[in-house]
């Protein structure tokens, strides 16, 4: 954060001053749009390929985009996607080996050169989610160097969130609608008697020098409130909540428990959850050779703990059975993240829940998971009296 | 270099047993990696075929052996390899066993099957700093004579008599066995070591380690003093790619060599 942030009020005319003024210093700018019945993130030429008047009606297992009589922007939840799509791609090629006729054997890097993103529209749980995949990409012995060229390259631009939906949770997960830090600028969308307007405030240099070139007037004291009101209402609005429970000692000591068979039984183990995921980080490669042989390419690809191919050693999977990949997944995100990367692997976005094809929940697991506990404790006591 | 290979020319190939090979490898080029330490392992990267990891059985000056056992497409083609051929190597990765935490006690180190190969450059530079550590052990269990790594070295060692106690165990005993027959943990009995001033090292198969780790434990050796390596798929070793995942543990960057106080209870979770 700078010392002193600029804040501003845009209209929708400076917030295509923005979109332009970022593509007019080279950046390629990614933003919400419409695309496929939902919220899509891809480039934009213009403000003008953003969702206005589209929000989003979400629940377990469920999403559909709804008009809005508005004209809001930045009032739908997340959509299928998150940044990481753009940061941590779901394809890249770690390098190229050649195999002279002599035999020799040479690699190298693929240093095509990273795009410079500005990202547009990013909400608070993304925000976070993105500094958690820097501790685990870049923060490392071994950093990754293509994300951290492109994360160290990219433009934050947050839009803080005033209408969460039905699967959101980010404020039982240590979060919130409102943008603190990790900012270039922040975006709170205010629509009211006055019109329809951004509060806009700066949160490094590099955003403090794109708000001098954008159009834009003094924050008045009333769009400041409005800005305030819309938030704190947010806070108030989560559609879910994760138990109040220390989750990692839950998820440590629910390693045995009998839900993971409940929730296999339903689970289609199709990898869909940690795909939406924006904290989801894992990785496969694949080595692919041309018809001559004598070229060859290590690409990465996205993978998923749900895949049984994932834990392959020596003839068969590690986890076999879905129960125990599910488990895998969610003491994962909750827990055991903590030991490896010293944080929560979940943020509450609810994309996982909006996108589970069979709706599993991730709050009502965890939940379960504490309701047996608790009976298990119960029982044990008991019997401690008896005795 | 940890993140793209580095050519290395194969300069020896060694069958060690019906399907493990060990191969001796030298830097192809100018570029070299980092000095390994036992229990360290690298990635090897078969041409046009894939990566895996394989600890290092062998640190030699400018040399480095790997013994590689052929369970898939990318081990089968690195056992394939001839003297001349090429292959890439990233590393070194993970933990070592950690010879200096022996410093003044006992050592134990307990092998199975081909997890001795891992073992032996530990058991070298044991032999190379015998006056840093007290009475020295090397237990080594396989399930029959020709399932035993660098056999000739194991059969030098065990009649030795010298500042190494090795000895050998076979599940099936085949004409002309000249050691035990049965369990590994069964050596610990002639073993020469002082329970609660030891330090111990095993590889093996996951049920041989445990079975020897509580073996250990049992007879009062420190569970953190046991130290033992463990195994899971792993496609990048920098600790991105969460194949390796043990629990908490990331075993390409907190281990492959972890010790017995936290592994404990993660090999205790079946399917973790
Ligand atoms: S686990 Fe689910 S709610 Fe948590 S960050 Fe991932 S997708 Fe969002
Ligand atoms: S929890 Fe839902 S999204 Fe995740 S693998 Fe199971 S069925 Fe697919």
């Amino acid at each position: 954060m700078t010392k002193n942030p600029a804040a501003g009020v845009l209209d929708r005319d400076g917030l295509s001053a923005l979109v332009e003024v970022l593509i007019a210093r080279g950046r390629t700018v990614i933003g919400p749009t419409v695309r496929d019945g939902a919220i899509v993130l891809a480039e934009i030429t213009s403000a003008d390929d953003l969702p206005f008047g589209w929000g989003t009606q979400v629940e377990a297992g469920r999403y559909r985009l709804v008009p809005r009589t508005d004209g809001a922007v930045f009032a739908h939840t997340a959509g299928p996607q998150s940044w990481k799509t753009f940061l941590h791609p779901p394809r890249e090629r770690l390098w190229s080996a050649e195999r002279a006729q002599d035999g020799t054997l040479s690699v190298t890097g693929d240093d095509s050169g990273q795009p410079s993103y500005a990202f547009l529209g990013v909400r608070p749980c993304d925000l976070r989610a993105i500094t958690i995949q820097d501790r685990v990409l870049a923060g490392g012995r071994y950093p990754d160097q293509g994300y951290r060229e492109r994360r160290t390259g990219a433009f934050l631009v947050a839009a803080e969130c005033t209408e969460p939906g039905a699967t959101c949770f980010c404020v039982s997960m240590g979060g919130g609608p409102a943008a603190d830090s990790g900012f270039d600028l922040a975006l709170t969308e205010v629509l009211d008697g006055a019109g329809h307007r951004f509060l806009v405030r700066s949160g490094s240099e590099a955003g403090q020098e794109i708000l001098a070139d954008l159009p834009h007037r003094p924050a008045d004291a009333a769009t400041r409130d409005a800005a305030r009101v819309a938030v704190d209402e947010a806070r108030d609005r989560m559609g879910r909540a994760m138990p109040p429970v220390d989750l990692r000692t839950l998820m440590g000591e629910s390693l045995e428990a009998d839900r993971w068979d409940d929730v296999a039984a339903r689970c289609l183990t199709c990898g869909n959850c940690t795909m939406v995921c924006p904290t989801c980080f894992c990785t496969t490669t694949e080595e692919v050779t041309d018809l001559t042989g004598d070229h060859a390419e290590r690409w990465q690809r996205w993978d998923s703990c749900f895949d049984v191919d994932f834990s392959h050693l020596h003839g068969g999977p590690v986890r076999a059975s879905s129960r125990s990949r599910y488990r895998q997944w969610l003491t994962h995100k909750l827990s055991t993240w903590y030991e490896q990367f010293g944080s929560s692997g979940c943020v509450g976005c609810g994309r996982c829940v909006t996108w589970c094809p069979v709706g599993i929940d991730i709050t009502e697991e965890a939940r379960a998971l504490h309701d047996e506990r608790a009976g298990r404790l119960r029982h044990e006591q008991r019997k401690e009296t008896e005795q | 270099m940890n993140d793209l290979p580095v050519p290395h020319l194969v300069t020896g190939v060694r069958r060690e047993t019906a399907d493990t090979v060990s191969i001796t490898l030298a830097p192809a080029g100018a570029e070299a990696l980092e000095p390994f330490a036992p229990g360290q392992f690298a990635m090897v990267y078969a041409f046009g075929v894939g990566e895996i990891p394989v600890s290092v059985s062998r640190i030699g000056r400018r040399e480095l052996v790997h013994t590689v056992r052929a369970v898939g497409a990318v081990s089968a083609a690195l056992c394939a390899l001839r003297p001349g051929a090429r292959v890439g190597l990233r590393g070194p990765f993970g933990t070592g066993w950690e010879l200096e935490r022996a410093r003044g006690r006992d050592v134990v180190v307990v092998a199975g099957g081909i997890g001795l190969a891992p073992l032996r450059p530990l058991v070298l530079a044991a032999l190379d700093t015998r006056r840093a550590h007290g009475r020295l052990n090397l237990l080594i269990g396989a399930r029959t004579r020709e399932d035993l790594p660098y056999a000739d070295q194991v059969r030098a060692w065990a009649h030795s008599h010298g500042a190494l106690h090795c000895g050998a165990t076979v599940d099936r005993p085949s004409p002309g066995w000249w050691g035990h027959v049965g369990l590994v943990t069964t050596l610990l009995n002639e073993a020469r070591f002082v329970p609660e001033n030891s330090t111990a090292y095993v590889c093996g198969p996951e049920v041989m380690i445990r079975a020897t780790a509580r073996d250990l434990l049992h007879r009062g050796v420190r569970a953190d003093r046991i130290r033992v390596s463990l195994e899971r798929n792993m496609r990048c070793a920098t600790g991105h790619c969460g194949h390796c995942q043990l629990g908490g543990v990331l075993l390409c960057r907190d281990g492959p060599v972890i010790g017995w106080d936290r592994a404990a209870s993660l090999l205790d979770v079946r399917e973790l």
